[in-house]
């Protein structure tokens, strides 16, 4: 079948049903992921970066609805499948992994049954097939000994290992899109860079593309081909790695950078900090959301709502670089 | 280096956590959390301390407020031992030190208002000698952190992460404290909010000459804020310098591969560096490898390191020490 990305978003728009009332969690995301690529999402507690991935695994919470846009995969459209061709797809062609890798494994089952199991529901292997398919996953994501370790319980394995056991079994059936929501979030920096260097190591080697969300923009800065940045529900800054960091076209972006201190930083600098808080997402106010932290706004913002145009080498959603104005000038 | 006593000094300082098991809960090994720590901290400084989760840098922090009891050493504040003091010279001596802790929402209780929980702080030492002056020195309080004085009615939950965090703030301040530990005081806040309460920090420490002991696991931060860093490792100082210099001149293996793991916001930056995987895990600190305790994963290990620990003063330029046979660099 031909198809042009192997992840398009059109519009996704995603609704969360609180008891304060209803969230626009997902407002108008429109992304794509091509073959091998790794694509960034930033963004804060709040900004939608999880709700997005949810949306496309149609995870979401039992508040959660999917109520406009769509989202495809390889040519086919997600959101009309159904549950159980979607329960296919996640067990073969999209994997996910998450934050917390204390709790995504089950504490009464052996490691090696947990991770060989996509490949005894989806590829009908046998029991001992897939627990030897365990070792041999578990080599590839460099846990030690991995004969020793497929018998074992969660309880024995560090953060570190949990998480390499879960990107173990999220690469079982060779998926072609793997979206990784905070991996490196829960653990030490230098387990971090061990799991990022994995992550970038199969990327390479097996031409898996990858979304990872994260709100730590080193992370996207080492390991993203693209970025996407998020707030309250809106992408308000697309472009390549190297063009966002350069020079940023969205306000958000630009005081983010500078609101974090450098390790390079050859002095003591002063931070940056943007004022204020993240809008309350019940009641988001009108025009742009951003706008009453930011350092640029003019009159327009806090009426009308921009869209999201090219700037440059880049989206931005702000009025003030789509008319022209360097932030950085 | 100023020629004057310290505020603080440290000498020898263990803190041991029995380990129990079995029926009669024999004690089967300990923890060595904090295990034979030296360390001076000046007055108007802020020391850095830096390392990964189960260190014991929270734990060194807790031990020398005496929030938890060392197991042997000394703490001199003011030149005074306070392992030693009787509990009233003690509860005197509180008043002098105080604590800001990592989660603010955990912190503060909840059914107290803003107002109670400043004006407790007060009313056990003693600080306010009627109810008026209470409330200004509340007021006070509050605006000194950044918050609106009509906030002392309000409960924790109607603040957000960051406002909670100077409620936190201005409780430590509420006593009129020298020298505050500072436990990862922002890692639970959103990236656009830390930098907020970093300023803030460094805003209260030039206005009340405070000494600050700065615990976090992000290197950033812990560089942009401190004069001096220790670095920590399985209970030991493993290096301590100036922060510059820690930077550019790491001597130990551990801290330079620290260092590198460390993502920087910088695309071109990232893909020149050269990162330091480190193998493994944290090494266990009931049951620490013989020698050096990072030779296990160290990427410089010599037979010698296992044979026998090098002290801190292995490395010495003076106000830059490190314990290492083989420093890199």
């Amino acid at each position: 079948m031909a198809f042009s990305h192997l992840l398009e978003l059109d519009n996704v728009e995603t609704h969360l049903r609180l008891r304060e009332g209803t969230i626009k969690a997902v407002d108008g995301v429109s992304l794509t992921v091509d073959a091998g690529e790794t694509l960034g999402i930033v963004g804060e507690s709040g900004s939608g970066k999880s709700m997005t991935a949810l949306s496309i695994m149609r995870l979401l919470p039992r508040s959660g609805r999917i109520v406009g846009g769509k989202v495809s995969f390889k040519g086919r459209v997600l959101t009309d499948l159904s549950e159980d061709e979607m329960e296919e797809i996640r067990g073969t062609e999209i994997a996910m992994i998450f934050q917390d890798p204390m709790t995504s494994l089950n504490p009464v089952f052996r490691t090696g049954w947990q991770v060989g199991e996509p490949l005894r529901i989806h590829r009908h292997m046998r029991r001992r097939a897939s627990i030897a398919a365990a070792v041999d996953l578990f080599q590839k994501v460099g846990i030690p000994e991995p004969r020793r370790r497929v018998a074992q319980y969660p309880h024995l394995f560090s953060g570190g290992m949990r998480q390499r056991a879960m990107i173990a079994m999220g690469l079982s059936t060779s998926p072609s899109l793997l979206i990784a929501d905070e991996p490196t979030t829960a653990l030490d920096v230098t387990i971090q860079a061990q799991i990022l260097d994995l992550l970038q190591t199969l990327n390479r080697d097996y031409g898996t593309a990858t979304i990872l969300i994260t709100h730590n923009l080193g992370v996207v800065a080492g390991m993203c081909d693209r970025v996407i940045v998020m707030y309250a529900g809106r992408i308000v800054e697309q472009g390549r790695t190297d063009d966002v960091f350069a020079h940023p076209e969205h306000p958000y972006t630009w005081s983010l950078l500078h609101s974090i201190p450098r390790l390079d930083a050859e002095q003591h600098q002063p931070l940056r900090p943007i004022e204020g808080v993240p809008p309350d997402m019940v009641n988001l106010p009108p025009g742009c959301k951003f706008q009453a932290r930011c350092p640029f706004a003019i009159a327009r913002c806090a009426t009308d709502e921009p869209e999201l145009l090219q700037v440059r080498e880049q989206l931005a959603r702000c009025w003030v670089t789509q008319a022209g104005t360097r932030l950085d000038g | 280096m100023s020629t004057e006593a310290p505020l603080v000094e440290v000498r020898g300082l263990r803190t041991w956590f029995p380990v129990r098991s079995g029926v009669v809960n024999r004690v089967v090994g300990h923890v060595r959390a904090v295990d034979g720590v030296d360390l001076v901290i000046h007055e108007g400084e802020t020391l850095g301390l830096v390392g990964e989760s189960g260190c014991g840098k929270s734990t060194l922090g807790r031990s020398i407020l005496r929030l938890v009891e060392p197991t042997a050493g000394e703490v001199y504040f003011e030149g005074k031992d306070v392992l030693r003091l009787s509990r009233g010279a003690m509860r005197r001596m509180r008043r002098k030190m105080a604590m800001i802790f990592q989660d603010p929402f955990a912190s503060l209780d909840p059914r107290q208002t803003v107002g109670d929980i400043l004006g407790e702080a007060l009313d056990i030492h003693h600080l306010a000698p009627d109810a008026r002056r209470r409330k200004e020195r509340v007021k006070e309080l509050l605006d000194l952190v950044g918050l609106s004085t009509d906030f002392s009615n309000r409960y924790p939950h109607e603040f957000s992460g960051g406002q909670r965090q100077r409620i936190g703030i201005a409780r430590a301040l509420a006593v009129d404290p020298s020298f505050i530990v500072c436990d990862e005081p922002i890692s639970a806040l959103d990236v656009s909010i830390q930098a907020q309460i970093i300023n803030l920090l460094e805003q209260l420490q030039e206005k009340f000459r405070l000494t600050y002991l700065f615990i976090a696991h992000d290197l950033s931060v812990v560089k942009h804020i401190s004069d001096r860093i220790a670095v920590m490792y399985v209970g030991k100082i493993v290096e301590i310098s100036p922060a510059g210099d820690l930077y550019r001149r790491p001597k130990h293996p551990y801290t330079a591969s620290l260092l590198s793991a460390i993502p920087i916001p910088d695309p071109r930056l990232e893909r020149q560096r050269e990162r330091i995987i480190l193998k493994g895990d944290v090494a266990s600190p009931v049951d620490p490898p013989s020698g050096c305790r990072f030779r296990t994963r160290c990427f410089k290990a010599q037979p010698r390191c296992a044979e026998s620990e090098p002290p801190l003063d292995t490395v010495n330029l003076g106000d830059h020490q490190a314990a290492c046979f083989y420093p890199v660099g």
